[in-house]
């Protein structure tokens, strides 16, 4: 019994893990940019698309293939902003949330015209291999992904706190206007920004392209994870994504151990209302909206 | 949004409204059988747009949730019909009354703690997520199986609102009428005057003596309940109910579509907006059918949702009135010279 609980709560952290690269992307967004990218999900798919494609096609490891997503996610990203995103930037909130929701429906409609709705069954071998440690057991496929989205969110980290341009990106979240005023190229930076959120997304998604069958509609599903988690940790703090990912991993794993599967799909929106409603600004959330 | 006090535009607008009604029971009485059942759900959609544009276009909050209202009203009017055998009247009061106090209730928890902005949008999709999940797993309800309404016998029965599509036709047009005319109405009288006040500037409005909290809690309600009417004869219409098609996100967005693609905080907005974009989708659906490409009326909505924020972001109906005026008042004021002129 003491073996199973154990089992469950390390798989939601390991996954949890991956939520939180997932929220990491939709809240560095937010931070800096103070949009909501209500396509998040759908960047995960497309992530989940490579990560499938590129195993399947070149047989490579899954690091590969997420490194290749982040390149391809993050130019994809980057394009988006300076080409739409960037117009509706100093919109109302209310046109940018309808912009994004037209954005999600578009991809959602190309996903499905590309790749059709049937989900496509993950070709790779790893799904299948599993690690003992003690008296747990492990996939291989959860733990890679977790170890790389740890990773890279400490190295995400490391960048935004030490480098001149983690910190230029910083110092916009922080103050657009000062920003502006000491010479910050803005536009790059909202540019680069939107890229490594969008290349946060499909890093996750190819991470957990063996453990999810590739299929268009999980896109909507994404979306909404990363808004409970961003907001169960707060909009805009980093250190609030990755404590939300885990909370939400776990509290996912337990649930599906103790309830039914429904209830399992539900907690996180349960959470959701009851953080918002006691907690409104999350863990560790921005003052004002 | 025309602003205009003059009594003739005034009595200009209301016989518009009449004609185009006029217009839409005329296409009622000899259109085909799939035109009819299509303008159904847009007029549906039409009032619903309606209830969710008192709350963004007047009001000033914003929800990606009004499924949850649909979703409330509809099984409020199919499980005491389909269940109980009580006229869907009393359901659509019922489904009313109840999304009234849930959306009350969650207005009252958020705005309580400033939670505003983007923070209760989410709250309204975390809501009506919870409650699609849960009456999907939820027996008494019918589960994910849904529900379903005995097959209609054809003949009107305005007391059990049974009848054909022409009927459910007709249904639809007076709601949409009563949601045209109901919102000129609350937008011109002093509860649309302070909504509009809050909208533009809460802490303005309340530095002028408006109890803002209680005025937010009330737009949040009154629209619910509408979402809530509309959801209710949806369900009738449609003749079954599950809970992933009538809560799901799907419908948050064909209900916003309607007002923002016809113009935000206008009586006329939701009617063009969901009369451009409903058969848009519909065409497309068809179209991506037999071309067995599928998604292609996903990707039509989208691309109309961007296209009509980015350049047209009032939406067509302010842009159709700009137009008007455009052509309109330049001539009466060359008309108005000449007579001078005269004299």
């Amino acid at each position: 019994m003491l073996s199973l609980w154990l089992n469950v709560l390390a798989s939601g952290v390991l996954i949890g893990l991956v939520y939180g690269l997932v929220a990491l992307g939709l809240t560095i967004i937010f931070g800096v940019m103070r949009v909501v990218n209500f396509a998040h999900g759908e960047m995960v798919v497309f992530g989940v698309y490579i990560g499938y494609w590129t195993v399947r096609i070149w047989d490579v490891p899954i690091i590969v293939a997420a490194a290749i997503a982040a390149v391809v996610m993050f130019l994809f990203g980057y394009l988006l902003e300076t080409l739409v995103v960037k117009r509706f930037v100093n919109r109302p909130h209310h046109y940018q949330f309808i912009v994004f929701i037209g954005l999600s429906l578009l991809f959602s409609g190309v996903l499905l015209m590309s790749f059709g709705p049937d989900p496509r069954p993950t070709a790779s071998q790893l799904s299948f291999q599993t690690v003992k440690v003690g008296p747990l057991t492990l996939d291989w496929a959860r733990i890679q992904a977790a170890a790389t989205a740890g990773l890279l969110i400490a190295a995400l980290g490391a960048y935004l706190k030490y480098s001149t341009f983690g910190r230029s990106l910083r110092a916009a979240a922080n103050n657009r206007l000062g920003g502006l005023v000491v010479g910050l190229n803005i536009p790059r930076v909202y540019a680069v920004t939107f890229g490594i959120g969008a290349a946060c997304a499909g890093v996750a998604g190819a991470l957990i392209s063996p453990l999810f069958d590739a299929q268009p509609y999980l896109a909507v599903d994404f979306t909404l994870l990363a808004f409970v988690t961003v907001i169960v940790g707060g909009l805009g703090s980093f250190g609030g994504a990755l404590l939300g990912g885990l909370t939400i991993g776990v509290a996912e794993a337990i649930a599906a151990l103790m309830f039914t599967p429904s209830m399992k799909t539900a907690l996180p929106y349960a959470l959701l209302i009851i953080i918002l409603i006691f907690r409104p600004r999350g863990f560790f959330g921005a003052k004002d909206i | 949004m025309q602003r205009t006090s003059d009594q003739a535009s005034d009595a200009k607008r209301w016989g518009a409204g009449v004609a185009v009604f006029a217009v839409l029971a005329v296409v009622g009485g000899v259109s085909s059988a799939y035109v009819i059942s299509l303008l159904t759900i847009v007029l549906l959609f039409t009032f619903m747009g309606q209830s969710w544009n008192l709350m963004l276009g007047i009001g000033g909050q914003l929800s990606i949730g009004h499924a949850l209202f649909v979703g409330i009203g509809a099984y409020a009017v199919a499980i005491l019909n389909i269940k109980y055998g009580i006229t869907p009247w009393i359901g659509l009061l019922l489904g009313a009354a109840i999304a009234g106090v849930v959306g009350a209730v969650l207005a009252w928890l958020s705005f309580r703690f400033e939670v505003r902005g983007i923070y209760f949008a989410l709250l309204t999709i975390a809501a009506a997520e919870f409650a699609r999940i849960m009456f999907g797993g939820w027996d008494y309800v019918g589960g994910m199986q849904g529900l379903f309404y005995p097959a209609p016998s054809g003949t009107m029965d305005l007391a059990m609102l049974r009848g054909d599509s022409q009927f459910y036709y007709f249904v639809a047009l007076v709601l949409a009428a009563v949601g045209v005319a109901g919102t000129e109405l609350i937008s011109r009288s002093y509860w649309g005057y302070v909504w509009r006040a809050m909208r533009d500037d809460d802490e303005a409005a309340r530095a002028l003596g408006v109890r803002t909290f209680r005025h937010k809690v009330l737009v949040v309600s009154i629209s619910a309940a509408g979402a809530a009417i509309g959801g209710g004869v949806l369900g009738l219409v449609q003749g079954s109910i599950f809970p992933d098609s009538i809560m799901g996100m799907g419908i948050s967005v064909d209900v916003l579509i309607g007002p923002v693609v016809g113009g935000l905080g206008t009586a006329f907005g939701p009617l063009i907006g969901s009369m451009a974009a409903i058969p848009l989708h519909h065409a497309m659906g068809s179209l991506g059918d037999s071309l067995g490409i599928p998604g292609l009326n996903s990707v039509a909505y989208g691309a109309v949702l961007i296209l009509v924020v980015w350049f047209l972001p009032d939406g067509i109906w302010p842009a159709v009135v700009r137009l008007y005026e455009a052509v309109q008042l330049p001539a009466r004021s060359r008309i108005s010279q000449l007579r001078k002129v005269e004299e």
